[in-house]
């Protein structure tokens, strides 16, 4: 250190000093071996849509996309084989739509609360006990809901064989409050970034807290709990060990509820434990449907982002 | 419409102690403090449901006996846990220096202007809302079989790995933004180099902060059994012994048990549960331990 300050302080007499002395050939080593460790999170998208694409070409030259996306049965692995992804999509979409119903409400309801009301001391509480939700494992969630939320929806709504042992409104229940966190975090972010200023002003023209939370702060923060909200639905899509767990694994096109169904995520993972071998239209067919999950979650992902950056530009 | 009443923000308490706080806006904090509660009950249940279910089988054999699936009796998961042990250790030894210096990069090197940056932190973002089983898609195709690894320690390691890394090169951002920029200027200053004052400066005092965020996303990836399961990671009755050495891990064990019929299973699946969860409330404890006792005031 003391050379390097000497070293500098004698070139502080040529006129040179304010110009590089001498290249420096180490600091540049290191830049693009830092820079080599952030392109590997692009090569692992990369290599995540190369790894799906090419079974998923494969999988189509064998069986029609029309097929594929259109079909309404999906036998992949019986004789004779049907390529319907649809019972799927509809399963997937069942769920979703159960885990939604509960997570954004009480995930916004949260925020809120958080955000506008709870007094300092109970919101340093609260938030990290919301955040061991986020941190559970979701195979532990699966087992609770299989083994705990299946059979109390059995006692409360009894019907003939329904709900089933395995049925989607306790998978998609458990997997809304599996999200709560992530859909609270990410909008009560946004509604923190609500300046102060926009508050004390509705305040000063007579408004309630109520009217302040819900007609100025929610509105001014829309675009980020518009990304939560999309966030979270992304996640509930690509949610796999509940659904595996406690939604059953066998295609199912029906819009009930109490019955069992398969999803995207839980064909995928039922299917791979097996020694599907490399090649073989079953080893492809969950490519394609993993391609399927990919494109679906990718777009919602890349929404949710430009929605996050359109509040932070606006205030910050 | 209601009569004003005169508050000051940030002055919470008032309104209640005013004592004329409207039914609608008691009725509608008492509705928000419920959505919060729904999260924080169901927590509860959760844990309570867990240990209790779990209670008649947590016992020293199940850590010191293998996994079984034929007689419950006698079973344990030792495997499965030594095998999430090497499992931690190997994903962290990949994944924090990457993700580490990527962080670096993108902190102190990268221009934002630039298009491959923008395109690098998109990417990140994106990465980081992919679901897990699509990484243990790319970890069957790729490094188990393409690179011909199996459904190894290795294999699993670096497929966990490459699901956190968006985490932790996101964790370590912030810290090292924390750090605040009249520190770098001295080091330039004085003509420590970019390098020696990353080396120097910056780093050791972000070091909390990283630790902090990286055990965090390590507990979510020893949590994770989908991109297990695609690796075709199952029923093993030996502890790894080596990067090539096949495993089970606790979530595979879990999700195996859960699947049989017989309640002895589902009780092991629930106290298998209990051991994870422990170790994952270890970690939090050291993650929030390291936060609170060297948290830096600037």
């Amino acid at each position: 250190m003391t050379q390097l300050i000497d070293k500098h302080a004698a070139a502080a007499g040529t006129s040179g000093f304010l110009r590089q002395q001498r290249p420096r050939h180490g600091e540049r080593a290191i830049q693009a071996a830092l820079l080599a460790a952030a392109l590997v999170a692009v090569a692992t998208t990369v290599a995540i849509v190369i790894a799906l694409l090419i079974p998923t070409l494969e999988f189509f030259s064998a069986v029609s996309p029309i097929e594929f996306l259109t079909g309404t049965t999906w036998t992949p692995l019986f004789e004779p084989p049907s390529f319907g992804v649809v019972p799927l999509v509809v399963g997937t979409l069942v769920i979703t739509v159960i885990a939604s119903i509960v997570s954004l409400p009480l995930g916004l309801g949260s925020a809120i609360y958080l955000s506008e009301y709870a007094p300092d001391r109970l919101r340093r509480t609260l938030k990290p006990t919301l955040e061991v939700l986020a941190g559970i494992p979701t195979v532990v969630y699966g087992f609770f809901a299989l083994t705990f939320v299946t059979p109390v929806i059995q006692a409360i709504v009894p019907g003939d064989g329904l709900p089933s042992i395995f049925n989607a409104l306790s998978a998609g229940l458990v997997m809304g409050v599996m999200i709560i966190p992530t859909v609270a975090s990410l909008s009560e972010d946004a509604m923190t970034a609500v300046p102060n200023s926009l508050r004390q002003g509705a305040f000063a023209l007579g408004s309630n807290k109520r009217q302040v939370s819900t007609r100025v702060v929610v509105p001014a923060a829309l675009s980020g709990i518009a990304a939560a909200f999309i966030l979270g639905i992304s996640r509930a899509i690509g949610e796999t060990m509940i659904v595996t767990i406690a939604a059953g694994l066998q295609p199912n096109l029906t819009l009930n509820p109490l019955k069992f169904m398969e999803t995207m995520t839980a064909f995928i993972a039922s299917t791979g434990q097996g020694d599907v071998p490399t090649g073989s239209i079953e080893y492809k067919t969950v490519f394609a449907v993993g391609m399927l999950l990919f494109i679906i979650t990718f777009l919602m992902n890349m929404a949710s982002i430009r929605l996050v950056r359109k509040y932070r530009e606006v205030y910050e | 419409m209601s009569a004003p009443t005169l508050t000051r923000y940030g002055e919470r308490a008032s309104l209640t102690e005013s004592g004329g706080e409207p039914l609608k806006e008691r009725l509608f904090r008492w509705m928000l403090l419920a959505c919060t509660g729904v999260g924080v009950v169901t927590l509860v249940v959760l844990l309570t449901y867990t240990v209790y279910k779990g209670w008649p089988q947590l016992n020293s054999q199940l850590v010191t006996n293998m996994p079984s699936q034929v007689s419950p009796n006698t079973a344990g998961a030792q495997s499965a846990i030594m095998g999430t042990l090497w499992l931690m250790v190997f994903t962290a030894l990949w994944t924090i220096p990457t993700g580490i210096a990527a962080a670096i990069y993108l902190e102190e090197y990268a221009n934002p202007e630039r298009r491959i940056n923008r395109i690098i932190e998109i990417n990140i973002m994106n990465l980081a809302a992919v679901p897990s089983i699509i990484f243990g898609i790319l970890g069957l195709a790729f490094i188990s079989r393409t690179l011909g690894f199996g459904p190894t320690i290795l294999t699993g390691s670096l497929t966990l790995a490459l699901l956190v890394l968006p985490t932790v090169i996101i964790a370590s951002r912030e810290a090292i933004r924390a750090v605040p920029q009249s520190i770098r200027s001295g080091s330039l200053a004085l003509g420590a180099t970019k390098w020696q004052t990353m080396a120097r400066q910056v780093l050791p005092s972000a070091v909390p902060g990283m630790a902090t965020g990286s055990i965090l996303a390590l507990s979510r990836a020893i949590g994770e059994a989908a991109p297990l399961l695609m690796l075709g990671v199952g029923f093993v009755r030996f502890n790894p012994d080596g990067l090539m050495s096949s495993f089970t891990a606790l979530p595979v064990q879990i999700f195996q048990w859960t699947t049989e019929s017989q309640t002895q299973f589902k009780e092991l699946a629930a106290a298998a549960s209990v051991i994870l969860l422990v170790l994952l409330l270890a970690m939090n404890s050291v993650a929030i331990y390291i936060r609170n006792k060297t948290q830096k005031r600037w």
